[in-house]
């Protein structure tokens, strides 16, 4: 019996400490090293104030700004509590919803009809992108709301899409945050 | 469609030409020849085995090999528990959180040491930077290697000739996580933090958003257990969401190299057994097996997703293309989320960057036959190859009663006593599945944890188990698995399937090992031909097929034509 338990807890207390102390911390200290910005949550400051990160979805409602997906993390793209709706496709919470959502975006942007993806939650809950498609769909409220013209608009959404990388791999989007960062630099 | 198909084309192209040089490398780390690594960690595994009192040149019988083995799982399980328990008590733990339950640290900690990683909890609310670290990611690594130890000794078995012994079981975990996780994670954490993956001790960010609300962004050493949790078919994420999180997987880039990372190693196993039985065509058969499957997997759930839910695409509000994006990220498409639904369940993975729940009746199918057929389309690390082994051993079974002639494989005579053991590790898939799952079902108590009406209701039930006892780990989220009855019930399911197909592949390696082989004649039916491949195939499915139809035609397939007759639940 103890010929089997010494290696076992021997190897069970060597193993933690090269996987579960030595490789994270010595990954922690290069990636502060080499890429802090990165290994620190790709954080925005503006005027000294950390405003998100890059990297996750935040909630825009107003009128004047370009709006996310719908989100389920939390109340609604919550940092610390990601989540997706979860809902079955056959799940009428989910079906009604899309379907009571389209409408209201409908009505909202020129009654023109909604690109999936501003209706749908993601799975993570903090997607920070929209389609091209979805971001050219709020330009026009965007624009009257702001009282810019349209073509300002049009400039700025088409400089905010990112191409699939090397022109094949992912899909081609825009970051709602970083397009509304921009929008209110434009503005003022 | 082009940049569908050319990404599903690289991806393809990736993995064939990394997995065949994977599997040359893993062949002599195992085999203990010298490798450009060797000069940093002779010495390291010397020290190791001199600490732990282990004599490395100590050949295991397979019954041997398997204490072993069930003696460092339990203490590793101990350990774990330990920590998940007293996590308020430890270091790094910024967001103050407390302790786990009982049953939920039961279920973590079997998750973990089972190489399964269900997660009924979310990462980001629950657990500690030093659980994440010295409880999970530790385990991420050993889990695997324990598996990669146990398809090696195998091997060794199917490969040997008249040996009574399969290897070392230290040695091998040990060479397994030195000389070929550890690396190999280094390089991907290194990639991933670059993409904007994060690595840090700080705590959780206060932000205040552009329309003045606080938003509190979660932090924490994520990219180091991202490496090792795909690279091991582990799949626990480090936050709740897993891989659809954009800390988790922020880019195209990341998504791609942790795609390949998740079926890396038990393709290149293919390629080891080449190697190992000296005869690279056996490889490549069974190889061949795995790529069929997948990539019919893989057609199946893009055209599902692609097509969208039926319920919505006939509106005229809806732009409906690209598809079901419920559930699915934007810079993943659907694309990506259903190469990478299609690869994670066929590997015993787990980790997700779409939300199965959401996805369409068909495509949510398709990901829990991959689990249901035993984690064998490439399967989790070592995992998946021996549980390949055991439908050959059944496959050449079959073909032997079809001619006449007793079985063999590699010159192997199949006996009864392999066939009954290889039937036995077969059943723990319908135990684990039909029957707990049935038991859920009917317990009123369990079905509470159940968030749809209708026929996706069962299919909740079902994933969870098929996903537990394939030690595989995804979910369909919407599942509260959170609660006692389901934490116990789960974790029994994964020790079932983690141990009820070792110890019988252990067992039937150790058989074949001490049988002499038969020379090659005119009557033996060659097991590297497109006619052996096929057979193979047909069995799997067939198994599969009669096993899960029937509860299948009751979920996905019911819900299915549901849909199509727009009915909603």
């Amino acid at each position: 019996m103890l010929n089997l338990l010494r290696p076992a807890i021997g190897m069970a207390a060597v193993m933690t400490v090269i996987t579960g102390v030595a490789y994270p911390l010595a990954m922690t200290g290069i990636g502060q090293g080499l890429f802090a910005e990165e290994a620190n949550g790709s954080l925005i400051e503006k005027d000294g104030v950390v405003v998100g990160s890059r990297l996750i979805g935040q909630k825009f409602e107003s009128d004047r700004y370009f709006h996310p997906r719908p989100s389920y993390a939390g109340d609604g793209y919550e940092g610390d509590n990601s989540g997706g709706s979860n809902l079955g496709a056959t799940n009428r919470e989910l079906v009604n919803g899309i379907k009571v959502r389209a409408l209201d975006l409908s009505a909202e942007n020129g009654n023109r009809p909604v690109p999936i993806d501003l209706l749908t939650a993601s799975g993570s809950g903090l997607d920070p992108d929209i389609s091209p498609e979805s971001a050219r769909f709020q330009m026009e409220r965007v624009a009257k709301a702001r009282n810019i013209p349209l073509n300002d608009l049009e400039e700025l959404v088409a400089a905010h899409i990112e191409d699939r990388t090397f022109g094949l791999i992912g899909e081609p989007r825009v970051n709602v945050l970083m397009l509304n960062l921009a929008l209110d630099e434009m503005s003022s | 469609m082009t940049t569908d198909l050319g990404q599903f084309a690289l991806y393809c192209a990736i993995l064939l030409a990394c997995a065949p040089l994977l599997g040359g490398y893993m062949y002599r780390v195992y085999s203990g020849q010298r490798v450009l690594l060797s000069p940093v960690f002779k010495p390291v595994e010397k020290v190791i085995y001199r600490i732990c009192g282990i004599d490395a040149q100590a050949s295991q019988h397979w019954s041997r090999y398997a204490v072993t083995l069930l003696a460092f799982n339990a203490a590793g399980w101990v350990l774990l528990f330990a920590i998940l328990r007293l996590q308020h008590l430890l270091p790094w733990n910024p967001a103050g959180l407390a302790p786990m339950s009982s049953d939920l640290a039961f279920n973590t900690a079997v998750s973990f040491v089972t190489n399964t990683n269900w997660q009924a909890y979310g990462g980001e609310t629950s657990l500690s930077y030093f659980s994440q670290m010295v409880g999970l990611t530790m385990q991420n690594f050993v889990s695997a290697s324990t598996g990669m130890a146990v398809a090696v000794a195998v091997i060794r078995g199917f490969a040997g000739r008249k040996v009574r012994d399969l290897g070392n079981f230290h040695v091998d975990m040990t060479r397994g996580v030195l000389y070929i996780l550890l690396p190999l994670s280094i390089i991907a954490a290194i990639f991933l933090m670059s993409q904007g993956v994060p690595q840090n001790l700080n705590s959780y960010v206060d932000a205040t958003t552009l329309e003045g609300t606080k938003q509190v962004l979660a932090q924490g050493p994520a990219a180091s257990q991202i490496a090792i949790k795909q690279l091991g078919t582990n799949g626990g994420g480090f936050f709740n969401v897993n891989s659809s999180h954009p800390y988790e997987n922020p880019t195209a880039l990341s998504n791609l190299l942790q795609m390949v990372y998740i079926l890396l190693i038990p393709a290149a196993f293919c390629f080891l057994f080449g190697k190992m039985v000296n005869d690279k065509r056996q490889g490549i058969a069974i190889f061949a097996v795995m790529a069929v499957l997948f990539v019919g997997g893989f057609a199946a759930t893009y055209s599902a997703e692609k097509a969208g839910n039926a319920l919505l695409t006939n509106s005229s509000k809806i732009i409906a293309d690209p598809g079901n994006m419920e559930g699915k990220e934007t810079r993943f498409g659907i694309l990506n989320s259903t190469l990478w639904a299609t690869a994670t369940t066929a590997a015993s993975n787990g980790s997700v960057n779409a939300m199965h729940d959401s996805l369409t009746p068909l495509g949510g199918m398709v990901t829990m036959l991959n689990m249901q057929l035993g984690e064998i389309v490439y399967g989790g690390v070592g995992a998946g190859f021996y549980g390949m082994l055991l439908f050959v051993v059944l496959t050449v079974f079959i073909a032997g009663l079809m001619v006449g002639r007793t079985p063999e494989y590699l010159g192997k005579k199949i006996e009864a006593r392999e066939i009954k053991l290889a039937v036995l590790a077969i059943l723990t898939m319908p135990i684990g599945i039909l029957v707990f799952g049935a038991l859920s079902a009917t317990v009123p108590v369990a079905m509470t944890a159940v968030q749809d009406a209708g026929p996706h209701g069962l299919s909740e039930i079902l994933y969870a188990y098929s996903s537990a006892t394939g030690n595989n780990g995804s979910a369909f989220a919407g599942f509260g698995a959170g609660m006692p009855f389901h934490t116990t019930l789960q974790g029994i399911a994964m020790l079932l399937g983690r141990y009820g197909f070792i110890i019988p592949i252990l067992a039937i390696a150790g058989s074949l090992g001490t049988k002499n082989v038969v020379p090659v004649s005119g009557g033996t039916f060659p097991t590297h031909g497109p006619l052996f491949v096929t057979l193979l195939i047909a069995v799997i499915l067939i198994v599969g097929g009669l096993t899960f139809f029937p509860a299948l035609a009751l979920g996905p397939i019911a819900e299915h034509f549901a849909m199509l007759a727009g009915i909603a639940y």
